[in-house]
């Protein structure tokens, strides 16, 4: 097995084992402040050391994966929920009107500067995890429509699918039964990257204060909220940071894998 | 070609009309009463009513659209709510700090990109490629917040090499230069991550050619034929990309703009944003698009110009 590819899967299961974890249990409670702890360096009772309130660092990483995994994977779900079905109606309907109306809505999707309208969004519907969630999310839709029309349209010339439709088979039905089980392997890929990328958008927005709000963790906000002490204490920003960097790599290095294992004309390449 | 140029011209305008009437709509359901952000909370009925009537906000919406879309046309792009000043002297303003900005940044990420691509494709497979393209693989993964930060930790706190934010202003070039290095840096990293993924892959691609072989074939060496043929051929993707990253780079800088304090094209949307400056913020992202549609028709007709295979029908 490709050592990138164990390595991803390596970072990606922490990250996710963390925010699991969770769940039930962390060192310390993430909404007990203490001043009289506030900005320890790490140390073996706080293994990543404590911020401005006298938080765990620790406890407060593995609490924020919760929240940035949960709004990543929402927001990849809203892009395939609604990406692939209209990715795949543009296809089954090529070079129509259907076709056509999806491409064109696609590229008007891309050409709005997505920072600026998740911000917009944020700010119209009011700052919340939800509303980056739905921010992130739109600009997912046009990405899973794109791999889902590119994986079907070849998809589309082959005999038996052609052999399908001239047994009387709806077009809709060919897609959902023969067309969409074998671009799975490319939605799963794409799901991956886009799922990354929700992580980086999820810490940028709760960065400038848009994403979740207090006092659910996020990475994003702490990286905010470490900004004015990161000269008197720089592990409270280092952290979260590396936080975010081993996961979107680990995201990254387990699509590339899984990319390079499921493509039978990628194996043996390096990527 | 004729036809293909309308067609695009038709599909431009369409787009256009579309993005337009979004962006309205979105500013439209944003909560909160610019008249009354404006005079405040102490301010009486009568006198916000008569500020609504003066901007224009007590008339039908369809009239409003056109007043807006007729404006921008004309070049007016109406009065910042809160500023006082026409939008389109606000924007120039700041383009003269987000335009720099943008153009270092890309300057840079392709600086870094071009000889990072074209090392680990002429070394395919090989431990340079690995070390490349793991190097790329941690370049994206990095929040460029984050890593701005670390910048202004190291660079400029510890080391005093640069300003930690702010800006000079152009009248001292130099002091202008070095406030935006940072910044610069900073938002190069990723872009220059993908830049030389991209080009690296386009390259490998090209290099498979029949005319590449050839070119082997007739003893031009692989160094030879990576810098001579494959490098124009790959760099058409490249190019795309960094129309895009242009773009990006322009609107995108928002949280870096944050990060450094810069009065950037950025942070006016972002203070728009959260000061219901609700002309400015229609007015600012509807150039946006406009920049991003329109740099998109430039490419699709620079390439239906040089690949005729581009101008039949998909």
């Amino acid at each position: 097995m490709r050592p990138a590819l164990v390595l991803g899967a390596v970072l990606s299961a922490i990250a996710l084992v963390a925010a699991l974890i969770s769940l039930v249990w962390t060192p310390y409670d993430v909404t007990a402040l203490q001043i009289g702890a506030r900005l320890q360096p790490p140390s073996p009772a706080h293994w990543m050391g404590t911020d401005h309130f006298g938080r765990d660092i620790l406890s407060m990483i593995m609490a924020g994966a919760r929240t940035s995994l949960a709004v990543a994977l929402v927001a990849v779900g809203i892009g395939m929920g609604l990406g692939v079905p209209l990715g795949l109606a543009a296809a089954a309907h090529r070079r129509r009107w259907l076709d056509e109306a999806i491409m064109r809505g696609n590229d008007l999707i891309f050409a709005f500067p997505s920072l600026v309208i998740a911000i917009l969004i944020t700010a119209v519907f009011g700052p919340s995890a939800l509303n980056a969630i739905i921010a992130i999310g739109i600009f997912n839709i046009p990405v899973f429509a794109r791999v889902a029309r590119a994986g079907a349209l070849s998809l589309w010339t082959l005999d038996y699918i052609r052999a399908a439709r001239v047994a009387g088979k709806h077009r809709t039905r060919i897609s959902v039964e023969h067309i969409l089980p074998n671009i799975a392997n490319l939605l799963i890929v794409q799901g991956t990257i886009q799922f990354s990328l929700g992580i980086l958008a999820e810490a940028g927005l709760s960065y400038v204060g848009l994403g979740a709000q207090p006092p659910t963790p996020s990475w994003g906000r702490m990286l905010a909220e470490a900004q004015t002490m990161v000269v008197m204490a720089p592990h409270v920003a280092l952290f979260p940071g590396l936080a975010i960097v081993a996961t979107v790599l680990g995201l990254n290095l387990l699509g590339d894998g899984l990319r390079d294992a499921l493509d039978p004309r990628l194996r043996g390449r390096v990527a | 070609m004729g036809r293909y140029i309308l067609k695009r011209i038709a599909s431009l305008i369409a787009s256009l009309v579309v993005a337009s009437l979004a962006i309205f709509a979105l500013i439209e359901v944003t909560p909160g009463d610019p008249a009354s952000f404006m005079l405040g909370l102490n301010a009486a009925p009568e006198t916000v009513a008569a500020l609504r009537d003066q901007l224009g906000l007590n008339e039908p919406l369809p009239l409003r659209y056109l007043h807006w879309v007729g404006g921008m046309l004309s070049g007016d792009f109406g009065l910042s709510y809160t500023y006082k000043v026409p939008v389109a002297e606000l924007v120039g303003d700041r383009l003269k700090i987000s335009l720099p900005l943008a153009l270092i940044a890309l300057a840079l990420s392709t600086a870094l990109a071009l000889p990072a691509g074209l090392i680990a494709a002429a070394r395919r497979g090989k431990a340079t490629d690995a070390a490349v393209m793991g190097a790329t693989q941690l370049g994206i993964a990095v929040p460029n917040f984050w890593f701005a930060m670390l910048l202004v930790l190291l660079l400029a706190v510890r080391w005093r090499l640069f300003p930690a934010g702010g800006f000079p202003g152009w009248s001292d070039p130099l002091a202008a230069l070095r406030a935006l290095t940072l910044p610069a840096v900073a938002l190069a990293l990723p872009q220059a991550a993908i830049l030389a993924r991209v080009l690296r892959s386009a390259l490998i691609e090209t290099l498979g050619q029949d005319y590449i072989r050839t070119a082997r074939a007739k003893g031009l060496s692989r160094q030879a034929a990576l810098t001579r043929h494959a490098l124009r051929n790959a760099l058409i993707p490249v190019l795309t990309i960094l129309g895009m990253q242009f773009s990006f780079l322009l609107a995108g800088a928002i949280i870096i703009e944050n990060v450094f304090y810069l009065p950037g094209l950025g942070r006016l949307i972002f203070q728009a944003i959260t000061q219901r400056d609700l002309i400015v913020v229609e007015s600012v992202v509807m150039l946006l698009v406009f920049a991003v549609i329109a740099v998109t028709f430039l490419t699709d007709l620079a390439y239906a110009a040089v690949d005729p295979r581009l101008r039949r029908p998909a």
